[in-house]
């Protein structure tokens, strides 16, 4: 049996574990650690299909990881810098209070 | 016993980076209140690591052949295939590999010990011992790597335990400041290291030390990377070393890349002791060690290895020179660190391996034993770490002043029973016939005077004389948890002597493959006694010249040093480490923060302004349509914006202004969606 279903059930799993964070955290910053997850979850998911799949002689599903990989670190440097933004101006990071547009 | 031993290192050599590591690893999990129980697995998997690695040790201990040191080399293990390229990594054991992982396993095991003591009052404590957990197997990983990738991992793991080891009072603004300068500037350091490791891999096409002929300091690609000339006349194989060298120099705190190491005292004293012993700086030494096949091509005059002797020596002069000037007891011994840390490097360009091997080892256990001390000088001293505030601690802490002075004999290179003597013999004598000139040589003496020196003033300072005032009060002897280790290593460096003079230089033989012989001839002859009488005449000079400044200092702490009369300004210049902060504040910081200032002018004087006509443009129109709006306007559109305002009012009210609210329903709505999807197209 190849390992493609453990894999994609793993990756399912993360998906689902990030999207927890994302919903449920108060924390700005666990909810961007969710968010890395989900990236993550994804990126496996190019692997797998990638390893398991028909031959990719041009490596498109590396590739493609790698790329997400990169833009997951600027997202992370970008959004930490907002988040650092936002609580010196409210002095905190917590979602719940970050609700000035709201009707 | 060697021979039943062997068949099981393959699985066995795993254990002893990933025992730490894993008990790391759980330690992580663990909550606050379980801190014991961290505690003692984390001892506990160092312990049996350190078992395993001695056992590893007694297998190299006879050479293959004559003149081919033990190797022994895990079959590498396929990490990954990327397209038709395999990255493998694997471990290896040679003597090198071994001396070091006995040493880190061995005097890591006594500083976490001594740690149980020494933070015991620590809220923090289980997680003290994940993060010595985790930093201890990262070095070994470092030291048994048989693939320069597995190295460079372990090496930024190493990086990153230190990080948050120096941080560990994070709410302490100059201890965060200190754990990120030290990222910081060893990462500076790890650049080099990457380009060269990468430029490696391209010419050689592999990043396994040994494997069987086709590794990277293996005969074969030594030769390739030799026959290849590249910028400025160079062989790729210098100028990869020199990359490799800027790595090492990083993470050894080399001339200009130390400035991290002082500050790094920010951390817990047992901390210190790892750094600057067993782990963290040792990594530099150890990487130019390891790679010196590379850096040996061309014999000692190469161009890498001319480097390396000459930032050493400047290194070791330098730091010598500021540890005079420093009042803190910690930060003492850590310019000393730097220059011990310079004379290994001058070792490894003038005499080889062997010699640095020697002196990074001994140098690991009575710089251990004095960080320790100095930990339970602080300790007993209710964290006071001043040196002109304490005086006459002889008589508060006897045990503690053994210890000690061992250390700092050994250190300064007291003659015939400390391990510094010898180690530090036989650097001198390597750069003495260095064929490449007395540069070196004469900068490692200086640098030995000069540690003689400081070493005696610190220990006049805090253990001699009275206590001085205002000062400490009531100062007392440590527990006796925290005098164990101390023991232990104090019996280290001395007895470690044994195995590297001139007669019996059983370590530097076993290094390079050979069988152990004893040749008491070796004492008498007049290159030998050359050297001895030299060093005999460094220590006495040392120490007799701290000895008449340091011998009466006033009773008063805040006197000015008895030095800095003599010297005036330069005292003032040592003091600040000879302006090395200020200088890159002023050549790095500086530009960095000009060039965020003008971004950030940029962004207030233009674009906000820019922004304020465009806001003043469009006020200014809708003043004028609310005008004619109003004038233009009846009752009848009055009422019935008035209801749609009320319907807006109970549409807005979902909109609550919290996205993981939003997100749900998004999330709903797409289960939804795909829910139909698939019962439509099933």
């Amino acid at each position: 049996m190849t390992p493609l279903p453990l894999l994609l059930t793993l990756s399912s799993l993360l998906f689902t574990l990030g999207l927890f964070a994302v919903l449920t955290r108060r924390n700005v910053i666990l909810i961007l650690v969710g968010i890395e997850l989900m990236l993550n979850a994804a990126n496996i998911n190019f692997i797998a299909f990638w390893r398991y799949g028909p031959p990719d002689p041009d490596l498109i599903g590396p590739m493609f990881v790698l790329f997400s990989i990169a833009i997951a670190a600027a997202e992370a440097a970008v959004g930490l810098a907002i988040i650092l933004m936002v609580f010196r101006h409210t002095r905190s990071t917590d979602l719940n209070r970050l609700d000035s547009l709201h009707g | 016993m060697a021979e039943a031993l062997i068949p099981h290192l393959p699985c066995l050599l795993w254990w002893v980076p990933f025992l730490p590591l894993l008990a790391g690893g759980i330690i992580a999990f663990l909550p606050n209140r379980l801190g014991r129980l961290a505690s003692r697995l984390a001892i506990g998997a160092l312990f049996v690591a350190c078992v395993i690695a001695l056992a590893a040790f007694v297998c190299t201990l006879a050479p293959a052949e004559e003149g081919v040191p033990f190797r022994f080399v895990a079959p590498p293990l396929t990490w990954f295939t990327f397209g038709d390229v395999a990255l493998k990594v694997g471990l290896v054991l040679d003597p090198l590999s071994a001396a070091m992982a006995a040493m880190v396993t061995f005097v890591a095991l006594w500083i976490f010990i001594y740690s149980i003591g020494y933070m015991e009052k620590e809220a923090r404590f289980g997680r003290f011992f994940g993060f010595l957990s985790l930093f201890c197997g990262a070095m070994l990983l470092v030291v048994l790597a048989n693939s320069l990738l597995l190295l460079f991992m372990a090496w930024e793991l190493v990086g990153l335990a230190s990080y948050m080891l120096i941080g560990f009072y994070f709410e302490k603004p100059p201890a965060a400041a200190a754990a990120q300068k030290a990222f910081i500037t060893t990462r500076v350091g790890d650049m080099a290291f990457f380009i060269g490791m990468i430029w490696l891999y391209r010419q050689s096409g592999t990043l396994l030390f040994y494997d069987h002929g086709n590794g990277l300091l293996e005969s074969g690609v030594l030769t390739s990377l030799a026959g290849i000339t590249t910028i400025g006349g160079l062989t790729v194989s210098a100028a990869t070393a020199l990359l490799l060298l800027v790595g090492a120099m990083g993470k050894s705190g080399q001339v200009p890349l130390h400035t991290w190491l002082p500050d790094a005292m920010e951390g817990p004293t047992p901390v210190s002791a790892l750094i600057h012993a067993a782990t963290m700086v040792a990594a530099g030494v150890f990487l130019v060690a390891r790679t010196y096949p590379i850096f040996g091509i061309g014999g000692l005059q190469s161009v890498p290895l001319t480097a390396a002797a000459w930032i050493g020596g400047i290194t070791a002069l330098y730091a010598a020179l500021v540890a005079m000037a420093q009042t803190d007891i910690k930060r003492i011994l850590a310019y000393s660190t730097v220059s011990q840390l310079g004379f290994m490097m001058v070792a490894l360009g003038t005499g080889g391996v062997a010699v640095a091997m020697f002196h990074l080892i001994a140098h690991a256990f009575f710089k251990a034993l004095l960080f320790l001390s100095a930990g339970s000088v602080i300790h007993g001293c209710h964290e006071e770490q001043d040196i002109r505030r304490m005086g006459g601690l002889r008589a508060a802490m006897p045990k503690t002043f053994i210890t000690y002075a061992i250390g700092m004999m050994a250190l300064a290179g007291f003659p015939f029973v400390f391990s510094g003597f010898w180690s530090k013999e036989a650097i001198l004598h390597g750069a003495m016939n260095w064929p490449g000139g007395y540069g070196p040589f004469l900068l490692t003496v200086a640098a030995a005077l000069l540690t003689a020196f400081y070493m005696t003033r610190q220990a006049l300072l805090v253990f001699y004389g009275v206590a001085r005032q205002p000062g400490v009060h009531h100062p007392h002897e440590s527990s006796s948890i925290m005098l164990v280790p101390l023991y232990v290593l104090a019996a280290g460096a001395v007895l470690l002597a044994i195995v590297g003079t001139p007669a019996w230089p059983w370590f530097e033989e076993w290094i390079k493959g050979e069988a152990a012989t004893c040749h008491p001839g070796a004492l008498v002859k007049p290159d030998a006694l050359k050297l001895i009488g030299l060093s005999l005449v460094i220590v006495t000079l040392g120490v007799g010249a701290s000895w008449q400044v340091y011998r009466n200092v006033s009773g008063d702490s805040a006197a000015p040093d008895p030095m800095a009369g003599k010297l005036a300004g330069i005292w003032k210049f040592l003091e600040q480490a000879m302006g090395f902060d200020a200088l890159y504040e002023k050549t790095i910081i500086g530009p960095l923060a000009f060039c965020a200032g003008a971004v950030d002018a940029l962004e207030r004087q233009i674009f906000v302004p820019l922004m304020a006509v465009g806001e003043s443009c469009i006020k200014r129109f809708g003043r004028w349509t609310g005008v004619s709006d109003e004038k233009g306007l009846n009752d009848g559109f009055d009422s019935l914006c008035c209801g749609l305002q009320n319907r807006a009012d109970s549409a807005s009210r979902s909109q609550a202004g919290k996205p993981q609210g939003y997100l749900r329903a998004i999330g709903l709505g797409m289960s939804v969606l795909l829910i139909l999807y698939f019962w439509l197209s099933a």
